[in-house]
């Protein structure tokens, strides 16, 4: 019988230690045994109850998670991994599909207004939030007690809060910010040339009015040195590509008066909106002004192509998420370590729709933009709750949060307030000291301002956002003057606005505004 | 037997087809129909009834109306350009000449790839910064051009890589046609001493009339559902320069998810569609055939 014990015992630890994700002989955790992830090392699996120990105390055989997420590899990747791990700890079968971002929207929402449980959990950008907040499990306390919620920085808390309650679990960051050649703007003989051109030192930009400046002298010569035409800007401007996002960051340092309060896109006690004031309008100005710094077909730039001009060393700045700034700091590329993240620039001239006048700034006004970032959540109707807030909870743990960061083609950016040290980034992945410095500093600063702008997080989102990006597109392509283009866009506006009633949509901005306004 | 007898042992028979087709083709038609009158969106789900509010509203739906325009430019203009490579192509390689099974083969490569893959290989053809197309063109003094950011270039590249990609499907049609063209008009207009050109004109063209119109509409009806190259190569841009109706229909229905406006769209356009094809076919049965029909 002892021996009839003895063996079952040992059978059965034989059984566990198969599987159980890898760990390393202190207890680490890594991914080796899940694909070509032994080079990003293995991350600490820091106890509680969202940590491998934890999971894998749970039984949950005989249980399927269905899981709708983006194609791989972004987001789609690291759902994929972190659901083969859940399934080697508790059991649970987790089938994870994988959708095109093009198809992503209405995968979620067909089945969301039809009744139906078809996705258990849900990858999706966060934006989405106002259009299906109603149809989302809210994160439990117990989940939002846990050591990694707690850690989760202030805007990202924001983002996945709905009124006051959390319906969506943070597992990315995201915002936009500038980066720039370092070396090229500590060269001194970039600085003499430039200086000797226009009469101004060459530093990182702090308006947009610099920024077209330093991007039009750097544009169409060989200032790399490595025989090719190099030019100013990258920038994200392909209509149907996220190109709002890029236009939004131009516009909040001209339309985002700190001093106004009660709206930027919409005017929150009328719900007219606000795209087609010249605050905006000067934002749309200065972006057509910047076509003449684009690399060669830069006017229809996605932001693939925006990640590998500036990754690759052929633009001096661009801005937009993290991915152009993780691309130019990989192994082996030609610009690494000479690269540095700063805010976006800002202006000292700000529209008030109060006064109707232009208020001016002595520090240029240059409100943060907490844009898009991947996003999950639960089915309000799902019926297997329990385990999908446990997926959720262990794909985002500390041990994975740290190894995904380490990445870049995984889509996962910094989101807790550990991610924000210097040291994470130069002893994981040999960033220079100033490189890292600049890159935690520029993204923990973002959580410190008081004039963030928030994407417009309502009912129609998407219709909102396309029919900008048209506008802007039909401006940025000649068809239409900045006026006109904005004209038409805020007549659209205001049609949706109408055929969703103006009390929906105002409800759901209140949200925005709520989390624009609120001070530091 | 008798006849009624007889008819129902036939209906018997053709009913599980009839079914079949009512399926897969009448329902989703009429479903389609359906949806559009209601205001299906991201905000009123399901089949509510909205009248024909959405019918109404396309009417002012400049945008809609431009990118048919385009399309009816677009599909016209590759088309013909496509009959007239495919022609070329077909009657090279339809007499004896060396290698011919391999140019056969050669000519039908590009219909065989898939087009989204193709229209990301010609994406980077045509990069202004790293594409090739620049660099070749420049080694003879031309350009550089703005494949995709200029508004007049930007739809003559997409509707290059249509013409590259569709002119093998009309190769195809229009060598099989000439293949089972009868010798005997040829020996007869040999024997009345006409010239090649003659020949061509005469009598090789006439006889290809009813595969020319066969491959002329079947392509004309493929060309007006562009989409996979223009949402590849440009996204309907610069601006709008390069929507085309399938692509605007896409970006209502399923990026802003205004399902009963985009079934509404798709409705009309197929209305007008079956209109200006039936209108396009009986031309070219005037053009080719003239009054022997």
């Amino acid at each position: 019988m002892k021996v009839l014990l003895q063996l079952t015992s040992t059978c059965c630890l034989a059984a566990f230690a198969l599987a159980t994700p890898v760990r390393a002989e202190d207890g680490a955790i890594d991914y080796s045994k899940y694909g070509d992830y032994a080079v990003y090392g293995s991350a600490p699996d820091e106890p509680g109850a969202c940590s491998y120990e934890a999971m894998a105390k749970k039984d949950y055989k005989g249980r399927t998670l269905k899981v709708i997420s983006h194609a791989v590899p972004v987001i789609g990747e690291p759902t994929d991994l972190h659901a083969k791990q859940f399934h080697d700890l508790t059991g649970a079968e987790v089938d994870v599909v994988h959708i095109p971002f093009g198809d992503l929207y209405q995968r979620i929402m067909i089945p969301f207004q039809t009744h139906q449980a078809a996705y258990d959990v849900m990858f999706y950008p966060s934006l989405w939030i106002g259009d299906i907040h109603d149809f989302l499990a809210p994160v439990p306390d117990s989940y939002r007690d846990v050591s990694g919620m707690k850690d989760v920085t202030v805007n990202y808390r924001d983002v996945a809060t709905w009124g006051d309650q959390m319906v969506q679990y943070p597992v990315d960051g995201d915002r936009h910010y500038l980066k720039v050649r370092a070396d090229i703007f500590n060269n001194p003989d970039m600085q003499a040339r430039y200086k000797k051109a226009t009469g101004k030192d060459l530093r990182i930009p702090t308006t947009w009015e610099e920024y077209n400046d330093i991007a039009v002298f750097f544009s169409g010569w060989d200032w790399a040195g490595d025989g090719k035409p190099h030019f100013g800007s990258a920038e994200v401007t392909k209509r149907d590509d996220l190109m709002f996002s890029a236009f939004i960051s131009r516009v909040a340092a001209y339309a985002k008066n700190p001093n106004v309060k009660g709206g930027f896109f919409f005017d929150l006690a009328t719900m007219k909106p606000e795209i087609n004031n010249p605050g905006w309008v000067k934002g749309l100005e200065m972006f057509i002004a910047a076509q003449k710094a684009f690399p060669p077909g830069g006017n229809n730039f996605g932001l693939g192509d925006e990640i590998f001009s500036f990754g690759g060393g052929q633009a001096l700045m661009s801005y937009s998420w993290d991915d152009a700034f993780i691309q130019a700091m990989e192994k082996g590329s030609p610009i690494r370590n000479k690269v540095t993240a700063a805010p976006l620039p800002g202006s000292t001239q700000v529209w008030n729709r109060n006064t109707n006048s232009w208020d001016k700034f002595e520090t240029p006004n240059a409100p943060p933009y907490i844009t898009w970032g991947w996003t999950s959540a639960v089915n309000k109707t799902s019926k297997n709750q329990d385990v999908a807030f446990d997926f959720l909870c262990f794909f985002s743990n500390e041990a994975n949060a740290e190894l995904d960061l380490q990445i870049g083609r995984f889509g996962i950016n910094p989101y807790r307030t550990k991610h924000f040290d210097p040291k994470f980034w130069q002893d994981k992945l040999g960033w220079d000291a100033s490189v890292a410095t600049s890159y935690v500093d520029t993204l923990s600063g973002m959580d410190k301002s008081n004039n963030r702008v928030f994407d417009l997080r309502v009912p129609g989102v998407n219709q909102f956002m396309s029919t900008l990006a048209n506008g802007v597109a039909e401006a940025m392509a000649g068809q239409k003057t900045p006026q006109e283009a904005l004209d038409g866009v805020a007549a659209q506006w205001t049609e949706i606005v109408n055929k969703i009633g103006p009390d929906k949509v105002r409800a759901a901005y209140a949200n925005v505004v709520a989390l624009e306004d609120q001070g530091r | 037997m008798n006849g009624s007898g007889f008819r129902a042992y036939k209906l018997a028979f053709l009913l599980p087809g009839l079914l079949i087709l009512l399926a897969i083709i009448l329902f989703p038609l009429i479903f389609t129909i359906r949806v559009s009158f209601s205001s299906w969106d991201a905000i009123t789900p399901g089949l509510n009834n909205a009248g024909g509010i959405n019918y109404a509203k396309l009417f002012g739906d400049v945008r809609y109306w431009q990118s048919l325009g385009r399309l009816s430019l677009m599909a016209v203009g590759t088309v013909l350009l496509q009959y007239l490579l495919g022609l070329g192509l077909a009657l090279l390689v339809w007499r004896e000449v060396k290698l011919r099974r391999f140019f056969r083969v050669l000519f039908l490569v590009p219909m065989m790839t898939t087009p989204v893959v193709m229209s990301v290989v010609w994406r980077t053809i045509f990069h202004e910064s790293l594409g090739p197309a620049n660099d070749l063109l420049g080694m003879v003094g031309l350009g550089p051009f703005q494949w995709l950011t200029s508004a007049s270039t930007a739809i003559v590249s997409v509707m290059i890589v249509e013409v590259w990609q569709w002119t093998p499907f009309m190769f195809l049609l229009l060598l099989a046609g000439l293949l089972s063209l009868p010798r005997e008009p040829y020996l007869a207009a040999a024997i009345d001493g006409a010239g090649p050109i003659r020949t061509f004109f005469n009598v090789t063209l006439p006889l290809l009339a009813p595969v020319s119109i066969g491959a002329l509409i079947i392509r004309l009806i493929e060309a007006s559902k562009i989409m996979e190259t223009v949402y590849v190569l440009t996204s309907g841009g610069p601006g709008t320069a390069t929507e085309t109706t399938g692509y605007y229909i896409y970006i209502r229905g399923l990026r802003d998810f205004e399902i009963g406006y985009a079934s509404a769209l798709s409705i009309t356009y197929l209305v007008i569609m079956i209109v200006a094809l039936t209108i396009i076919a009986k031309l070219l049965v005037k053009v080719f055939i003239g009054e022997r029909t």
